[in-house]
Protein backbone atom coordinates (compact mmCIF):
# COMPACT_ATOMS: atom_id res chain seq x y z
CA UNK A 1 0.00 0.00 0.00
CA UNK A 2 0.90 3.34 -0.15
CA UNK A 3 0.57 5.55 2.52
CA UNK A 4 0.06 9.19 2.87
CA UNK A 5 0.68 10.90 6.80
CA UNK A 6 -0.71 13.32 8.00
CA UNK A 7 0.66 14.36 11.18
CA UNK A 8 4.69 14.32 12.16
CA UNK A 9 4.23 13.68 16.08
CA UNK A 10 5.27 10.63 17.79
CA UNK A 11 2.64 8.49 15.99
CA UNK A 12 2.99 9.90 12.58
CA UNK A 13 6.85 9.23 12.57
CA UNK A 14 6.78 5.91 13.96
CA UNK A 15 4.00 4.98 10.89
CA UNK A 16 6.62 6.28 8.51
CA UNK A 17 9.68 4.50 9.99
CA UNK A 18 7.89 1.00 10.73
CA UNK A 19 5.87 1.13 7.44
CA UNK A 20 8.72 -0.19 4.79
CA UNK A 21 9.16 -3.24 7.31
CA UNK A 22 5.39 -3.77 6.98
CA UNK A 23 5.85 -3.60 2.99
CA UNK A 24 4.28 -0.64 2.33
CA UNK A 25 5.69 2.61 0.89
CA UNK A 26 5.29 6.20 2.12
CA UNK A 27 4.82 8.92 0.18
CA UNK A 28 4.32 12.05 1.88
CA UNK A 29 3.98 13.13 5.67
CA UNK A 30 3.15 16.71 6.80
CA UNK A 31 3.08 18.15 10.05
CA UNK A 32 1.49 21.59 11.16
CA UNK A 33 3.17 23.13 8.68
CA UNK A 34 4.02 21.81 5.37
CA UNK A 35 4.73 18.31 3.37
CA UNK A 36 7.09 16.33 2.06
CA UNK A 37 6.30 14.43 -0.83
CA UNK A 38 8.12 11.91 -2.86
CA UNK A 39 7.36 8.51 -4.59
CA UNK A 40 8.46 6.69 -2.57
CA UNK A 41 9.51 9.60 0.26
CA UNK A 42 13.03 9.03 1.62
CA UNK A 43 11.40 8.70 5.30
CA UNK A 44 15.01 9.24 7.00
CA UNK A 45 15.68 12.36 5.46
CA UNK A 46 12.35 13.69 5.84
CA UNK A 47 12.18 13.14 9.55
CA UNK A 48 15.96 14.31 10.15
CA UNK A 49 14.57 17.30 8.74
CA UNK A 50 11.46 17.88 11.00
CA UNK A 51 13.98 17.44 13.93
CA UNK A 52 16.85 19.95 12.59
CA UNK A 53 15.10 22.34 11.83
CA UNK A 54 10.70 21.41 13.05
CA UNK A 55 9.33 21.39 9.22
CA UNK A 56 9.15 18.13 7.71
CA UNK A 57 8.81 19.77 4.19
CA UNK A 58 8.15 22.43 1.97
CA UNK A 59 5.10 21.53 0.02
CA UNK A 60 1.55 21.96 0.80
CA UNK A 61 -1.11 19.80 2.95
CA UNK A 62 -3.19 19.82 -0.24
CA UNK A 63 -0.84 18.55 -2.16
CA UNK A 64 -0.54 15.66 0.01
CA UNK A 65 -4.46 14.96 0.44
CA UNK A 66 -4.03 15.24 -3.30
CA UNK A 67 -1.44 13.03 -3.99
CA UNK A 68 -1.67 9.71 -5.23
CA UNK A 69 -1.81 6.84 -1.89
CA UNK A 70 -4.03 4.60 -1.29
CA UNK A 71 -4.43 4.83 3.05
CA UNK A 72 -4.62 8.26 4.40
CA UNK A 73 -3.21 7.88 8.02
CA UNK A 74 -4.92 10.78 10.24
CA UNK A 75 -2.53 10.96 12.95
CA UNK A 76 -2.73 14.38 13.76
CA UNK A 77 -3.47 15.19 17.57
CA UNK A 78 -7.04 14.26 18.97
CA UNK A 79 -9.09 17.45 18.79
CA UNK A 80 -12.68 17.94 20.94
CA UNK A 81 -16.09 19.17 19.11
CA UNK A 82 -15.81 19.77 15.56
CA UNK A 83 -12.52 17.26 15.21
CA UNK A 84 -10.61 19.10 12.94
CA UNK A 85 -8.52 18.98 10.74
CA UNK A 86 -8.52 15.48 11.76
CA UNK A 87 -12.29 14.91 10.20
CA UNK A 88 -11.65 17.44 7.33
CA UNK A 89 -8.42 15.54 6.00
CA UNK A 90 -10.53 11.96 6.56
CA UNK A 91 -13.37 12.92 4.88
CA UNK A 92 -11.57 14.41 1.78
CA UNK A 93 -9.34 11.07 1.47
CA UNK A 94 -12.85 9.27 1.43
CA UNK A 95 -13.96 11.01 -1.19
CA UNK A 96 -11.14 10.53 -3.19
CA UNK A 97 -12.27 7.27 -2.75
CA UNK A 98 -8.96 6.32 -0.57
CA UNK A 99 -8.79 4.31 2.39
CA UNK A 100 -8.51 6.20 5.89
CA UNK A 101 -6.68 5.00 9.05
CA UNK A 102 -6.84 6.99 12.36
CA UNK A 103 -4.65 7.09 15.32
CA UNK A 104 -7.05 10.41 15.75
CA UNK A 105 -9.31 10.05 18.45
CA UNK A 106 -11.28 12.98 17.29
CA UNK A 107 -13.37 12.08 14.17
CA UNK A 108 -14.86 8.59 15.85
CA UNK A 109 -15.48 10.06 19.27
CA UNK A 110 -17.30 13.33 18.18
CA UNK A 111 -18.08 13.06 14.87
CA UNK A 112 -18.85 9.27 14.36
CA UNK A 113 -22.02 9.25 12.07
CA UNK A 114 -20.45 11.65 9.62
CA UNK A 115 -17.47 9.86 9.41
CA UNK A 116 -19.13 6.73 8.95
CA UNK A 117 -22.18 8.05 6.63
CA UNK A 118 -18.74 9.42 4.50
CA UNK A 119 -17.24 6.04 4.66
CA UNK A 120 -20.43 4.63 3.43
CA UNK A 121 -20.30 6.72 0.23
CA UNK A 122 -16.72 6.12 -0.30
CA UNK A 123 -14.66 2.82 -2.04
CA UNK A 124 -12.44 3.42 0.44
CA UNK A 125 -12.81 1.81 4.21
CA UNK A 126 -12.40 3.41 7.53
CA UNK A 127 -10.42 2.05 10.47
CA UNK A 128 -9.75 3.15 13.74
CA UNK A 129 -7.60 0.14 15.61
CA UNK A 130 -5.25 2.65 17.01
CA UNK A 131 -7.84 5.01 18.89
CA UNK A 132 -8.72 2.69 21.42
CA UNK A 133 -5.98 1.15 24.02
CA UNK A 134 -2.64 1.61 21.25
CA UNK A 135 -1.24 -1.76 20.83
CA UNK A 136 -4.30 -3.74 22.15
CA UNK A 137 -6.41 -5.14 19.75
CA UNK A 138 -8.95 -3.93 21.45
CA UNK A 139 -11.62 -2.76 17.89
CA UNK A 140 -10.76 -5.35 16.21
CA UNK A 141 -11.45 -8.19 18.82
CA UNK A 142 -15.45 -6.72 19.48
CA UNK A 143 -15.32 -7.10 15.31
CA UNK A 144 -14.25 -10.47 15.11
CA UNK A 145 -17.04 -11.19 17.81
CA UNK A 146 -19.39 -8.66 16.14
CA UNK A 147 -20.56 -5.49 17.67
CA UNK A 148 -24.10 -7.06 18.41
CA UNK A 149 -22.66 -10.29 20.84
CA UNK A 150 -20.27 -7.69 22.69
CA UNK A 151 -22.55 -6.84 26.01
CA UNK A 152 -20.11 -4.50 27.81
CA UNK A 153 -16.41 -3.11 27.19
CA UNK A 154 -14.46 -2.27 30.48
CA UNK A 155 -10.73 -1.38 31.63
CA UNK A 156 -7.76 0.86 32.28
CA UNK A 157 -7.59 2.91 28.66
CA UNK A 158 -4.75 5.86 29.94
CA UNK A 159 -1.88 4.59 30.80
CA UNK A 160 -0.42 7.90 32.64
CA UNK A 161 -3.46 7.87 35.17
CA UNK A 162 -2.71 4.42 35.75
CA UNK A 163 0.73 5.19 36.28
CA UNK A 164 -0.13 7.68 38.56
CA UNK A 165 -2.72 5.58 40.91
CA UNK A 166 -0.40 2.29 40.60
CA UNK A 167 2.55 4.72 42.38
CA UNK A 168 0.32 6.75 44.61
CA UNK A 169 -0.72 2.97 46.21
CA UNK A 170 2.70 1.55 45.89
CA UNK A 171 4.59 4.32 47.64
CA UNK A 172 2.25 6.58 49.77
CA UNK A 173 3.62 9.49 47.42
CA UNK A 174 1.07 12.49 46.88
CA UNK A 175 -0.86 12.71 43.46
CA UNK A 176 1.11 16.17 42.60
CA UNK A 177 4.63 14.33 43.64
CA UNK A 178 3.67 11.18 41.43
CA UNK A 179 2.39 13.19 38.49
CA UNK A 180 5.25 15.67 38.87
CA UNK A 181 7.85 12.26 38.70
CA UNK A 182 5.76 11.30 35.23
CA UNK A 183 6.39 14.13 33.89
CA UNK A 184 10.43 13.95 34.26
CA UNK A 185 10.22 10.46 33.16
CA UNK A 186 8.34 11.04 30.04
CA UNK A 187 5.26 9.36 31.06
CA UNK A 188 2.94 12.46 31.74
CA UNK A 189 2.88 15.10 28.99
CA UNK A 190 3.93 19.09 29.85
CA UNK A 191 -0.47 19.28 30.23
CA UNK A 192 -1.52 16.08 31.48
CA UNK A 193 -5.14 17.23 31.73
CA UNK A 194 -6.92 15.02 29.49
CA UNK A 195 -5.16 11.79 30.90
CA UNK A 196 -5.76 12.89 34.50
CA UNK A 197 -9.28 14.46 34.31
CA UNK A 198 -10.56 11.08 32.13
CA UNK A 199 -11.47 12.95 29.17
CA UNK A 200 -8.92 10.36 27.38
CA UNK A 201 -10.33 7.57 28.91
CA UNK A 202 -13.60 8.98 27.84
CA UNK A 203 -13.28 9.53 24.49
CA UNK A 204 -12.10 5.83 23.81
CA UNK A 205 -14.37 4.51 25.70
CA UNK A 206 -17.21 6.52 23.32
CA UNK A 207 -15.37 5.00 20.12
CA UNK A 208 -16.23 1.75 21.53
CA UNK A 209 -19.92 2.80 22.72
CA UNK A 210 -20.49 4.06 19.42
CA UNK A 211 -18.96 0.86 17.50
CA UNK A 212 -22.09 -1.23 20.02
CA UNK A 213 -24.43 0.66 19.17
CA UNK A 214 -23.66 1.10 15.55
CA UNK A 215 -24.99 -2.60 15.13
CA UNK A 216 -27.57 -2.12 17.21
CA UNK A 217 -28.74 0.76 14.74
CA UNK A 218 -28.77 3.35 17.70
CA UNK A 219 -26.75 6.57 16.90
CA UNK A 220 -23.42 7.59 17.67
CA UNK A 221 -22.29 9.19 20.96
CA UNK A 222 -20.47 11.88 21.47
CA UNK A 223 -17.67 13.01 24.46
CA UNK A 224 -20.69 15.36 26.03
CA UNK A 225 -22.66 11.94 26.36
CA UNK A 226 -20.15 10.50 28.62
CA UNK A 227 -20.48 10.72 33.03
CA UNK A 228 -16.43 11.45 33.54
CA UNK A 229 -14.61 11.84 36.78
CA UNK A 230 -10.88 12.12 36.86
CA UNK A 231 -8.19 11.13 39.52
CA UNK A 232 -6.75 14.78 40.47
CA UNK A 233 -9.07 15.03 43.73
CA UNK A 234 -8.18 11.70 45.43
CA UNK A 235 -5.78 11.99 48.20
CA UNK A 236 -2.89 9.29 48.82
CA UNK A 237 -5.23 8.25 52.39
CA UNK A 238 -7.75 6.93 50.01
CA UNK A 239 -5.46 4.22 48.34
CA UNK A 240 -4.17 3.36 51.88
CA UNK A 241 -7.70 2.81 52.88
CA UNK A 242 -8.70 0.68 50.06
CA UNK A 243 -5.43 -1.08 50.53
CA UNK A 244 -5.93 -2.59 54.32
CA UNK A 245 -8.71 -3.82 52.85
CA UNK A 246 -6.80 -5.53 49.69
CA UNK A 247 -8.42 -3.16 47.21
CA UNK A 248 -6.96 -0.85 45.08
CA UNK A 249 -8.00 2.20 42.69
CA UNK A 250 -7.93 2.49 39.06
CA UNK A 251 -9.35 4.69 36.44
CA UNK A 252 -11.76 2.64 34.82
CA UNK A 253 -13.85 3.68 31.63
CA UNK A 254 -17.14 1.28 31.01
CA UNK A 255 -18.75 1.03 27.72
CA UNK A 256 -21.94 -0.27 26.09
CA UNK A 257 -24.67 0.18 24.00
CA UNK A 258 -26.21 1.60 26.86
CA UNK A 259 -23.29 4.84 27.15
CA UNK A 260 -19.95 5.35 28.73
CA UNK A 261 -18.95 6.02 32.25
CA UNK A 262 -15.03 7.19 33.11
CA UNK A 263 -14.23 7.51 36.92
CA UNK A 264 -11.99 6.40 39.76
CA UNK A 265 -13.11 2.80 40.66
CA UNK A 266 -12.43 0.39 43.96
CA UNK A 267 -11.25 -2.95 42.52
CA UNK A 268 -9.42 -5.53 43.49
CA UNK A 269 -5.69 -5.42 44.21
CA UNK A 270 -4.33 -8.25 42.41
CA UNK A 271 -7.33 -9.03 40.44
CA UNK A 272 -7.61 -8.03 36.40
CA UNK A 273 -7.93 -4.82 36.14
CA UNK A 274 -5.93 -3.76 38.57
CA UNK A 275 -2.70 -3.51 36.29
CA UNK A 276 0.25 -1.48 36.88
CA UNK A 277 2.37 1.31 35.61
CA UNK A 278 1.44 2.43 31.85
CA UNK A 279 -0.43 -0.57 31.45
CA UNK A 280 -3.64 -0.91 29.74
CA UNK A 281 -6.25 -3.70 29.87
CA UNK A 282 -9.51 -4.09 27.82
CA UNK A 283 -11.83 -6.26 29.66
CA UNK A 284 -14.62 -7.22 26.26
CA UNK A 285 -18.10 -9.25 27.58
CA UNK A 286 -19.64 -11.40 25.37
CA UNK A 287 -23.05 -13.30 25.23
CA UNK A 288 -21.45 -16.35 24.02
CA UNK A 289 -17.52 -16.07 24.85
CA UNK A 290 -18.04 -14.94 28.19
CA UNK A 291 -15.19 -12.37 29.21
CA UNK A 292 -12.21 -11.72 27.34
CA UNK A 293 -8.92 -9.99 29.07
CA UNK A 294 -6.86 -8.30 26.47
CA UNK A 295 -3.30 -6.03 28.07
CA UNK A 296 -0.63 -4.07 26.74
CA UNK A 297 1.00 -1.19 25.82
CA UNK A 298 -1.53 1.70 25.77
CA UNK A 299 0.21 3.95 24.14
CA UNK A 300 3.32 5.40 22.48
CA UNK A 301 5.09 5.59 19.43
CA UNK A 302 5.87 2.03 17.67
CA UNK A 303 2.90 0.27 20.07
CA UNK A 304 0.35 3.01 18.16
CA UNK A 305 2.00 2.45 14.94
CA UNK A 306 1.83 -1.34 15.18
CA UNK A 307 -2.14 -0.83 15.78
CA UNK A 308 -1.91 1.60 12.78
CA UNK A 309 -0.19 -0.74 10.63
CA UNK A 310 -2.19 -3.37 11.28
CA UNK A 311 -5.14 -1.76 10.55
CA UNK A 312 -3.42 -0.65 7.01
CA UNK A 313 -3.15 -4.52 6.41
CA UNK A 314 -6.73 -5.74 6.70
CA UNK A 315 -7.34 -3.33 4.32
CA UNK A 316 -8.81 -4.42 0.93
CA UNK A 317 -6.52 -3.94 -2.16
CA UNK A 318 -7.26 -0.76 -4.20
CA UNK B 1 -42.34 -19.50 49.52
CA UNK B 2 -41.16 -21.39 52.41
CA UNK B 3 -44.02 -22.06 54.95
CA UNK B 4 -43.67 -19.87 57.99
CA UNK B 5 -42.71 -23.04 60.44
CA UNK B 6 -40.35 -25.43 58.01
CA UNK B 7 -37.54 -25.07 59.58
CA UNK B 8 -34.43 -24.14 57.06
CA UNK B 9 -30.82 -23.89 56.71
CA UNK B 10 -29.31 -19.65 57.02
CA UNK B 11 -25.92 -18.42 56.78
CA UNK B 12 -24.67 -15.54 58.98
CA UNK B 13 -21.64 -13.38 58.81
CA UNK B 14 -20.51 -12.09 61.70
CA UNK B 15 -17.56 -10.20 63.13
CA UNK B 16 -15.78 -10.73 66.66
CA UNK B 17 -13.31 -8.62 68.75
CA UNK B 18 -10.52 -10.54 69.48
CA UNK B 19 -11.29 -11.23 73.35
CA UNK B 20 -11.35 -14.84 74.93
CA UNK B 21 -15.12 -16.19 75.19
CA UNK B 22 -16.08 -13.68 72.71
CA UNK B 23 -17.11 -16.84 70.31
CA UNK B 24 -19.14 -18.42 72.62
CA UNK B 25 -20.91 -15.20 73.92
CA UNK B 26 -21.89 -14.50 70.34
CA UNK B 27 -23.36 -18.36 69.63
CA UNK B 28 -25.53 -17.99 73.03
CA UNK B 29 -28.40 -15.96 71.38
CA UNK B 30 -28.73 -18.69 68.26
CA UNK B 31 -29.82 -21.46 70.83
CA UNK B 32 -31.78 -19.22 72.85
CA UNK B 33 -33.98 -18.48 69.92
CA UNK B 34 -34.52 -21.92 68.61
CA UNK B 35 -31.79 -22.43 66.34
CA UNK B 36 -29.67 -25.11 65.93
CA UNK B 37 -26.08 -24.73 64.98
CA UNK B 38 -24.78 -26.70 62.08
CA UNK B 39 -20.91 -24.83 61.71
CA UNK B 40 -19.00 -22.26 62.21
CA UNK B 41 -15.94 -21.33 60.08
CA UNK B 42 -13.88 -18.62 62.00
CA UNK B 43 -10.79 -16.75 59.91
CA UNK B 44 -8.89 -16.24 62.91
CA UNK B 45 -5.95 -15.07 60.88
CA UNK B 46 -7.68 -12.76 58.42
CA UNK B 47 -8.83 -9.79 60.45
CA UNK B 48 -11.06 -6.93 58.86
CA UNK B 49 -10.18 -3.00 58.12
CA UNK B 50 -11.49 -2.66 61.80
CA UNK B 51 -9.04 -5.32 63.49
CA UNK B 52 -12.08 -8.03 64.18
CA UNK B 53 -11.98 -11.31 63.05
CA UNK B 54 -15.20 -12.46 60.69
CA UNK B 55 -16.77 -15.66 61.70
CA UNK B 56 -19.64 -17.60 58.95
CA UNK B 57 -22.14 -19.63 60.77
CA UNK B 58 -24.36 -22.19 59.44
CA UNK B 59 -27.65 -22.61 61.46
CA UNK B 60 -30.95 -24.39 61.06
CA UNK B 61 -33.94 -22.76 62.74
CA UNK B 62 -37.98 -22.53 62.13
CA UNK B 63 -38.03 -19.72 59.31
CA UNK B 64 -40.17 -17.50 62.10
CA UNK B 65 -37.64 -17.32 64.04
CA UNK B 66 -34.81 -16.23 62.12
CA UNK B 67 -35.44 -12.44 62.60
CA UNK B 68 -35.38 -13.23 66.45
CA UNK B 69 -31.94 -14.68 66.02
CA UNK B 70 -30.46 -12.23 64.57
CA UNK B 71 -32.00 -9.35 66.54
CA UNK B 72 -30.59 -11.64 69.77
CA UNK B 73 -26.77 -11.22 67.94
CA UNK B 74 -27.42 -7.97 68.35
CA UNK B 75 -28.53 -7.31 71.17
CA UNK B 76 -25.67 -9.24 72.30
CA UNK B 77 -23.69 -6.74 70.67
CA UNK B 78 -22.55 -9.14 68.17
CA UNK B 79 -21.55 -7.59 64.61
CA UNK B 80 -24.23 -9.05 62.22
CA UNK B 81 -22.42 -8.66 59.03
CA UNK B 82 -24.59 -10.64 56.32
CA UNK B 83 -27.38 -12.71 57.28
CA UNK B 84 -28.33 -15.19 54.06
CA UNK B 85 -28.45 -13.37 50.82
CA UNK B 86 -31.66 -12.06 51.15
CA UNK B 87 -31.08 -9.89 54.00
CA UNK B 88 -27.93 -8.04 53.96
CA UNK B 89 -26.39 -9.71 50.76
CA UNK B 90 -25.15 -6.61 49.01
CA UNK B 91 -22.66 -5.61 51.14
CA UNK B 92 -20.05 -3.16 49.09
CA UNK B 93 -17.63 -0.81 49.59
CA UNK B 94 -16.85 2.67 48.87
CA UNK B 95 -14.65 5.25 49.41
CA UNK B 96 -15.28 8.78 50.16
CA UNK B 97 -12.88 12.19 50.31
CA UNK B 98 -13.10 15.64 50.73
CA UNK B 99 -13.94 17.86 53.27
CA UNK B 100 -15.49 14.76 55.25
CA UNK B 101 -15.26 16.16 58.69
CA UNK B 102 -16.06 19.35 57.74
CA UNK B 103 -18.89 18.31 56.19
CA UNK B 104 -20.10 16.60 59.13
CA UNK B 105 -19.23 12.88 58.65
CA UNK B 106 -21.75 11.25 61.22
CA UNK B 107 -24.43 13.51 59.57
CA UNK B 108 -23.12 12.42 56.38
CA UNK B 109 -23.73 8.81 57.80
CA UNK B 110 -26.97 9.07 58.92
CA UNK B 111 -28.29 10.32 55.49
CA UNK B 112 -26.94 7.29 53.71
CA UNK B 113 -28.34 5.05 56.22
CA UNK B 114 -32.17 6.90 56.22
CA UNK B 115 -32.34 5.58 52.93
CA UNK B 116 -33.63 1.81 54.16
CA UNK B 117 -31.66 0.17 51.34
CA UNK B 118 -28.14 0.92 53.35
CA UNK B 119 -26.49 0.31 56.56
CA UNK B 120 -23.04 1.67 57.41
CA UNK B 121 -21.73 -2.01 58.60
CA UNK B 122 -17.75 -0.44 58.97
CA UNK B 123 -16.08 2.63 58.50
CA UNK B 124 -12.49 3.34 58.52
CA UNK B 125 -11.01 6.85 58.55
CA UNK B 126 -7.79 8.45 57.46
CA UNK B 127 -7.43 12.08 57.94
CA UNK B 128 -3.51 12.27 57.78
CA UNK B 129 -3.38 15.74 57.29
CA UNK B 130 -5.74 16.83 60.25
CA UNK B 131 -9.70 17.50 60.51
CA UNK B 132 -9.33 20.96 58.24
CA UNK B 133 -7.66 18.86 55.08
CA UNK B 134 -8.67 16.48 52.55
CA UNK B 135 -9.36 13.32 54.54
CA UNK B 136 -10.56 10.08 53.35
CA UNK B 137 -13.42 7.62 54.38
CA UNK B 138 -13.59 3.56 53.66
CA UNK B 139 -17.00 2.69 54.04
CA UNK B 140 -18.39 -0.96 54.09
CA UNK B 141 -22.47 -0.79 53.36
CA UNK B 142 -24.79 -3.33 53.43
CA UNK B 143 -27.78 -2.99 51.14
CA UNK B 144 -30.66 -5.37 50.41
CA UNK B 145 -30.14 -7.86 47.76
CA UNK B 146 -31.03 -5.92 44.54
CA UNK B 147 -31.02 -3.14 45.68
CA UNK B 148 -26.76 -1.94 45.68
CA UNK B 149 -27.93 0.19 42.80
CA UNK B 150 -30.23 2.09 44.71
CA UNK B 151 -28.15 2.40 47.51
CA UNK B 152 -25.22 3.68 45.69
CA UNK B 153 -27.46 6.42 43.56
CA UNK B 154 -28.33 7.30 47.32
CA UNK B 155 -24.55 7.67 48.21
CA UNK B 156 -23.44 9.53 45.39
CA UNK B 157 -26.82 12.19 45.76
CA UNK B 158 -25.39 12.72 49.05
CA UNK B 159 -21.72 13.13 48.66
CA UNK B 160 -22.81 15.49 45.52
CA UNK B 161 -24.89 17.90 48.30
CA UNK B 162 -21.61 17.71 50.57
CA UNK B 163 -19.27 18.75 47.87
CA UNK B 164 -17.26 14.96 47.93
CA UNK B 165 -15.85 12.64 45.56
CA UNK B 166 -17.23 8.80 46.00
CA UNK B 167 -14.84 6.29 44.24
CA UNK B 168 -17.68 3.39 43.76
CA UNK B 169 -16.86 -0.44 43.95
CA UNK B 170 -16.63 -1.64 40.11
CA UNK B 171 -18.80 -4.82 41.01
CA UNK B 172 -21.15 -2.34 41.45
CA UNK B 173 -22.13 -2.73 37.37
CA UNK B 174 -21.73 -5.91 36.49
Amino acid sequence: MRLAIVGAGAVGRSVAELAGDAGHDVIGIADSTGAALADPLDVAAALERKSETGVVGDADHADLLAADYDVLVEATPTTLGDAEPGFSNAVAALKRDRHVVLANKGPVAERYDEIRAAARESAGALRFEATVGGAIPAIRTVEDFGPSRVQRVRGVLNGTANFVLSRMAAEGLSYDHVLAEAQELGVAEADPTFDVDGTDAALKGVIVANVLREARGEDALSLSDAEVDGIEALPVSALSLAGDDGRTVRLIAEASADGVRVGPRLVTQNGTLAVTGTQNIVQIETAHAGRLNLSGHGAGGPETASAVLSDVGRLPPR
Amino acid sequence: MSRQDSVTTHTLRLELTDEPGELRAALEPIAEHGGNLLSVFHERGNLTPGGRIPVEVAIDCPASRFGDVIDGLREEGVTVVAADEEYYGEAFRVLLTGHLVDTDLSATLREIERTSAVSVEELSLSAPDGVEAVSSAYLRLGARSGERGIALDRVREIADEKGLTVVEPLEANT
